[in-house]
């Protein structure tokens, strides 16, 4: 049996009176890609966010990599690499340093980040560009520029948050072949998407979340036949009882 | 602590200041542009200018046993290249020209200055025997020269008079009303206000520092990084290097405009590493003072307009502006951190104190203690309500 990448037990975050995550419990073993899927305002981002160490729960707790998130936050910080659903990069550095930036600060031996750029850029089709600052890129180009920015320093855990959200079908049948490429290198994946296509297509198994509870869990063909559903996306809608993109 | 993460944090600033216009005016440009601006204004092209004070001199020992040492004063202030000595019969005319503007300044002589200097002369050693007295000086309060560059030289003509060619330092049965520490003969505008722009540059580090984190915090690039092993120390260390090295390249600057439009400070080697070692310490405040706007505002441009609650203060108090403020502004001077960074190098270039003296490390020691205070509350605030 493959040892747990991330458990999560009990746990909770509240913010005031609203409570993001309630008594979550999970366990998502190494080398599997996994979905978290829910609403908007499920609760996704916040259990994310605790596992990456920028929250602090309530109660509970939560291990990442062997380590625990509350009292080991360094080690689990160099285990781990986040995509954000934002793009976040450097408009006045050029794509290349962008992504050598974020090489350093995972303190990267110079020749192996410079491998792993030139890998990189080349996989999302940016090489030409890597000169270029990333505040000129299309849309599309940031995306995938967010994307390796975080996969530079070969983490043995990826929290890949949207990673596809706005790309056209050729970017992200690119991105979904890169993130294929993780599974295989034995890396661990938890991609949250709204694209319920996208999680049948990639994950082993999905967890979906609503109002910060964990409501269903398995592989996407366990849950279709266990709900009668032709896809992911009927089970989203008969648990959740609204549709995903009525806020997009 | 990780060098390559606080390094690649610098490097990363660096190319912030030198690819984002607004960043390399505010950091680079704007210091050139203020240091020619003023330089050429304020006369310090073509070097020091000479200047010329009209003083007038209302003699009331002009009779009388002892007259020869009032005349004597008097040619002795004839004689000072940069005095033109204009003789008065009475305090009322002389004080008129005065506030007319005429003079800079009235000269009264007492009635018993000759008595005085000539009961010192027959018992030099023994002062119960003198017969003290005043020379009352009168100065344009509105000419910044008359105030601070006269009374030094009326110092030394007294004593030359009364002395001979002997130092000043004993005791002596003339005294003068408004005595001045500074020695200064040809000096510009300039001169005066070059020691405040190497701390009015310094100043907008405020700013830079209060839009780089706010716009980082808008854009999720703060958070991003807060994900990396990257501890809140190697991250607060970098930016305390990063924007050290901007106020070197700062005072650099305006050390070299200063010195192409003619600005020839006093001072040696070590006046000039300890003018860059206080502006490098002063430049940290000035990133505290960022954080606090950062933490304070919302957005970038929030961050814009809030910085100038630390900027204007310190702007108008503590640089080159202070000494054309009230007497109350000036005293409130004393409570913002420029204004010691301002007093230090005025000390070291204009006055040509040496770097151990008193006042100076008085200076230093101000300005490092509010630095490393406004720095470490920045960081605790930003820390706690920064909304990382």
């Amino acid at each position: 049996m493959k040892e747990a990448a991330i458990v999560i037990d009990n746990l909770t975050k509240r913010f005031e009176d609203v409570t993001a995550v309630d008594g979550l419990n999970l366990e998502v073993k190494k080398g599997e890609l996994f979905g978290l899927l829910g609403p908007n305002g499920a609760g996704k981002t916040t259990t994310i966010n605790v596992l990456c160490g920028l929250l602090e729960p309530t109660s509970g707790s939560a291990n990442v990599g062997g380590y625990d998130v509350q009292k080991e936050p360094e080690k689990v910080k160099e285990s781990i690499g986040v995509c954000p659903q934002e793009t976040a990069v450097f408009s006045y550095l050029t794509g290349r340093e962008n992504v050598e930036l974020f090489g350093e600060l995972h303190a990267m031996p110079t020749e192996k980040l410079k491998r792993n750029v030139d890998e990189l850029l080349g996989k999302m089709n940016l090489l030409q560009d890597a000169k270029r600052r990333a505040g000129k890129y299309s849309g599309g180009m940031m995306r995938r520029l967010n994307l390796i920015m975080a996969l530079v320093h070969e983490p043995e855990v990826a929290f890949l948050d949207e990673p596809t959200v706005g790309m056209d079908p050729q970017s992200r049948r690119a991105v979904w072949d890169f993130i294929r490429e993780l599974k295989r290198q034995n890396k661990t994946v938890i991609l949250t998407t709204h694209y319920m296509e996208e999680a049948e297509e990639l994950c082993d198994r999905v967890g979906i979340i609503d109002h910060g509870k964990l409501i269903a869990l398995g592989s996407p063909e366990q849950l279709k036949e266990k709900f009668g559903a032709k896809n992911l996306e009927e089970v989203f809608i008969q648990l959740t009882g609204r549709r995903i993109r009525e806020e997009l | 602590m990780n060098l390559q993460r606080v390094f690649a944090l610098v490097k990363r600033d660096l190319k912030k200041m030198t690819r984002e216009s607004a960043t390399l005016f505010l950091i680079i440009l704007f210091p050139v542009i203020l240091t020619l601006a003023f330089g050429t204004s304020f006369g310090a092209i073509g070097g020091a200018q000479s200047t010329t004070y009209q003083i007038g001199v209302v003699n009331m020992d002009s009779a009388g046993p002892y007259q020869q040492w009032s005349q004597h004063f008097i040619g002795n202030l004839t004689n000072v290249e940069i005095l033109n000595i204009q003789s008065y019969s009475v305090n009322e005319t002389a004080q008129t020209d005065l506030i007319q503007g005429k003079i800079q300044a009235v000269l009264l002589v007492p009635e018993n200055f000759g008595q005085s200097c000539d009961s010192f002369w027959n018992a030099p050693t023994d002062p119960s025997l003198w017969v003290n007295t005043t020379v009352q000086l009168y100065l344009d309060s509105g000419s910044m020269f008359a105030t601070q560059a006269i009374p030094p030289i009326i110092q030394q003509v007294l004593a030359v008079t009364v002395y001979g060619e002997q130092p000043t330092s004993v005791p002596r049965p003339i005294q003068i009303g408004s005595p001045s520490l500074v020695q200064v003969g040809k000096i510009s505008m300039f001169d005066y206000m070059a020691p405040g722009i190497f701390a009015y540059a310094a100043i907008f580090l405020t700013m830079t520092v209060a839009q780089s984190f706010t716009t980082d915090r808008e854009n999720g690039l703060l958070r991003r990084i807060n994900v990396t092993p990257t501890t809140p120390t190697e991250f607060m260390t970098s930016q305390a290097i990063s924007n050290m090295i901007a106020a070197l390249i700062q005072v650099a600057l305006v050390f070299a405009m200063a010195y192409l439009v003619g600005y020839r400070p006093k001072g040696d080697t070590a006046s000039f590493a300890l003018a860059f070692g206080i502006v490098l310490i002063f430049s940290l405040c000035n990133v505290g003072f960022g954080l606090i706007t950062a933490t304070l505002a919302k957005s970038p441009g929030a961050a814009t307009g809030m910085a100038f609650i630390f900027i204007m203060p310190q702007m108008f108090l503590g640089t080159f502006v202070g000494f054309a403020l009230s007497p109350a502004a000036q005293a409130a001077g004393k409570f913002v951190p420029s204004y010691y960074v301002t007093d230090a190098l005025t000390s070291l270039f204009l006055r040509g104190a040496p770097v151990s003296s008193p006042t100076i490390l008085l200076d230093l020691s101000v300005v490092s203690i509010c630095s490393v205070a406004v720095l470490l509350l920045g960081i605790v605030l930003f820390r706690k309500y920064g909304k990382v």
